[in-house]
């Protein structure tokens, strides 16, 4: 989204018709977009496009209920973040995209070439098939040649346009000197081809024209799948990624400035507004307020700091402004030295090569040998080039993978489908596979098992008085527990008190008068009480003479999370929370939730170890985190899970995104991935079979073409609906 | 025999027809949201005259 800045009233007219220097243009119309992790049906989209299209700025807005997301045509004017509103407040969660990040993939173009292609083949053999049907039921002699050449007329162009993305592969993988499964089937393509050209110019018999193009639709079709499956989710990650645009407040002469991030030097003073996260490492040289460390290092207590004390890059400043000197920028600070983490634990994790690799390899160079084989079996024995040339090319392909091309796209495509109509974004091609074998969930805690917004515990032991006092004093904030106080208190519908010159002292709390007493919320010891259980708690002072009252919150579990840990256990996974915030409040998450095993105050390094550690015991390890602190851990584990309101660095790390706040499409996903890893063996076994059966046939000269055709489809076919019984269940 | 002289090319066009309106539809991008299309056939919306755009 580009950041539009508003011209001040120029003074002459000619100034104002002058576009003003490094400024963007403003666009005729702004394409936005919002992610809608929730919708699921027609009264979605109706609710969503009604609630834009009343905006009266909104031109045009469209759901796509596939991707979920709506893109929305709105005057300049508005922004992305206001139209979000408007649809959370219809009930639907919505996120902002980055549109500029959205037009940069072109995937959305590969996937429609490929879609070209596939309707040309499917085209061709259709017509090339209705006159091989001819051929099979007697046509004979000049008929039959006539045929033929008909069939060779289509063939020849629509392979040549159809056929490219193998042929283009094939070649590549040649000058590297190395096979892929792209090389047998172009060679089984042009073998083909070539053959049947030289029979139909001798007025021979067999022709393998439907043969050629039946075996290009169908490996497309694999193709296609694969390409669609994988854009949706490459497509939809590079949005959330937009999320956060990289712009810091630069302070200079005194008046801040926008910049990018990347132009920070050291030394530059930038201004942090609350709520905005720290861009670079740095000490405060003007302000005190509280700062939230929960995506470092997952306290979920904020911290107090003031003039002196030094910020890290990545922690969000949650109360008053404050003003840095920057001491390290760019890739020296603490939030990339744990990026840093993430490289040396991912190099593990490319070793393990997918089942779709591990048959290509098996499988390329035996069809090679196979068809040589015969080749040189036949000329010897015969002596004919002709038939021994023709038996290669029936054994390249009945042998040539279609059954094994569409076996893995079909099962993966089905498969991540569901789990996107659940709110998982599957991202890695191999995530599914590697999902199936997990034994073992490490959580994080802050954010990841809990919402990361706190909640108040011990409202009900306010009086009505104290809780509209605390309402009215809460409502001058925006630091989190204010904010939960609020919320607690538009739940019970209270109003809240009259108060008189409000005032927020940045990282203590609010004060104001109210009937002619100083009343106060916030911090425990500057309202004058000593907070001895430390929990996450604030103070209200009454200004009576009484004690202060106490009132704690927590970090309450995310929907689902109780319900995915009874899963997972039913499923015979171990459980492990794992959190850098302190014993206590990590205790408590894990006995309410009845996990198995818990640890506190572990450092971002500690838990790349514990997760190699558990690796090296021979436990298969799913991690779920959102923090900075967990991408070492996210990369170090065999598949991970990050929730999508993670920072970039981790769901960058991850497997798979959750799109939505509830945790439980997570047991989901591992039963979906070992049924679908049990499809894919099962398609695997399939294809052999047939194999087994058909090979034997096409070596000993036995294979015509109506053979290949039939054996070809009914294996494709299987295999495809194989795939889809994973659809069916819900 | 005859027949085929021009059932043949009868196949080739009809074959042809249904392929250019597939491209079309491609080009047009009818495939971008299949889910939502299927759904939308049930809204009130839109019931008594198409959209303006």
């Amino acid at each position: 989204m580009t950041a539009l800045t508003t011209n001040g009233p120029a003074s002459c007219p000619g100034c104002l018709a002058a576009p003003a220097e490094g400024i963007d243009a403003p666009l005729p119309d702004a394409k936005l977009a919002l992610s809608l992790p929730t919708i699921h049906c027609q009264a979605c989209i109706s609710k969503v496009e009604k609630s834009l299209n009343a905006h009266p700025s909104v031109r045009a807005a469209r759901v796509n209920l596939t991707r979920k997301r709506v893109m929305i045509d709105a005057a300049p004017d508005v922004s992305a973040q206001e139209l979000a509103n408007l649809v959370m407040d219809a009930g639907f969660e919505a996120h902002e995209l980055d549109t500029a990040a959205l037009s940069q993939t072109q995937t959305d173009a590969a996937g429609r070439d490929i879609l070209m292609r596939l309707a040309v083949a499917g085209f061709a053999a259709m017509n090339v098939m209705l006159l091989s049907v001819a051929v099979w039921s007697g046509a004979t002699d000049t008929t039959r040649d006539m045929f033929h050449w008909i069939s060779a007329a289509i063939t020849l162009p629509a392979l040549a346009f159809s056929a490219q993305p193998f042929f283009r592969n094939a070649w590549a993988a040649l000058r590297a000197k190395r096979l892929n499964m792209d090389v047998p089937i172009t060679l089984a393509i042009v073998l083909a081809v070539a053959t049947s050209l030289w029979e139909t110019g001798l007025s021979g018999k067999h022709a393998y024209f439907d043969a050629a193009l039946t075996l290009t639709f169908f490996l497309l079709a694999g193709r296609w799948l694969d390409a669609r499956a994988r854009s949706a989710a490459r497509s939809a990650a590079e949005e959330l990624t937009a999320l956060e645009v990289p712009r810091a407040w630069r302070v200079e002469h005194g008046t801040p400035t926008e910049v990018a991030v990347s132009a920070l030097r050291i030394g530059d003073k930038i201004l942090v507004r609350p709520g905005a996260r720290a861009p670079v490492d740095g000490l405060i040289v003007e302000g005190t307020s509280e700062v939230d460390r929960s995506a470092l290092t997952g306290e979920t207590m904020p911290a107090l700091r003031g003039t002196g004390d030094a910020m890290s890059a990545g922690e969000v400043n949650l109360t008053g402004p404050l003003t840095l000197q920057a001491t390290a920028v760019g890739v020296d600070t603490s939030l990339h030295q744990l990026a840093a983490l993430v490289a040396v634990a991912e190099s593990g994790r490319s070793r393990y090569t997918s089942l779709a690799d591990r048959a290509a390899k098996l499988y390329a160079p035996g069809v090679h040998i196979l068809s040589a084989l015969a080749f040189l079996g036949w000329l010897i024995w015969s002596g004919d080039m002709r038939i021994s040339l023709n038996i290669a090319a029936a054994v390249l392909i009945i042998t040539c993978p279609c059954a094994l091309g569409l076996a893995v796209p079909a099962v993966t495509t089905a498969a991540s489908g569901r789990l996107f109509g659940k709110g998982l974004l599957v991202k890695s091609a191999t995530a599914l596979e590697r999902l199936a074998e997990v034994d073992t969930v490490v959580f994080d805690k802050t954010g990841t098992v809990t919402l990361g917004t706190p909640s108040v515990t011990n409202w009900n032991d306010l009086d009505a008085a104290q809780k509209a006092l605390a309402y009215a004093l809460a409502q001058g904030s925006s630091h989190p527990l204010s904010m939960a106080i609020v919320k607690a208190a538009q739940a019970e519908g209270i109003s809240p008190a009259p108060l008189i010159q409000q005032t927020e002292q940045p990282g203590y709390g609010t004060k104001a008068r109210f009937r002619d007493t100083d009343v106060r919320l916030g911090r425990p010891e500057w309202v004058g009480v000593s907070a001895q259980n430390a929990g996450l708690c604030t103070a209200l002072d009454l200004g009576n003479g009484e004690n202060p009252m106490v009132i704690t919150f927590e970090d309450s579990p995310r929907p689902g999370a109780a319900d995915l840990m009874d899963a997972l256990k039913a499923q015979g996974m171990k459980v492990i929370l794992l959190s850098g915030d302190r014993t206590a409040s990590v205790a408590a998450v894990a006995g309410q939730l009845g996990m198995d095993e818990y640890a506190a105050e572990v450092l971002p390094k500690e838990k790349v170890d514990f997760v190699q550690d558990l690796t090296n015991q021979g436990r298969r390890v799913l991690m779920v985190g959102d923090g900075l602190n967990d991408t070492g851990a996210l990369a170090a584990a065999h598949v991970s899970i990050s929730p999508a309101q993670a920072l970039d660095a981790a769901r960058a790390a991850s497997d798979i995104v959750l799109l939505g706040q509830d945790l439980s499409p997570i047991a989901d996903a591992l039963a979906t991935a070992r049924q679908a890893t049990k499809r894919i063996n099962e398609n695997f076994t399939i294809a052999t079979v047939y194999n087994v059966v058909a090979v034997p046939l096409a070596v000993a000269g036995l294979a015509t073409p109506l053979i290949a055709a039939l054996a070809m489809s009914t294996s494709s076919l299987t295999v495809s609906l194989n795939a889809l019984r994973i659809r069916g269940r819900t | 025999m005859n027949v085929l002289t021009y059932l043949i090319p009868i196949s080739l066009i009809l074959g042809g027809a249904g392929l250019a309106g597939f491209i079309y539809t491609l080009r047009s991008r009818q495939y971008e949201d299949p889910d939502g299309d299927s759904r939308r056939i049930l809204s009130g919306e839109w019931d008594d005259k198409p959209r303006a755009d």
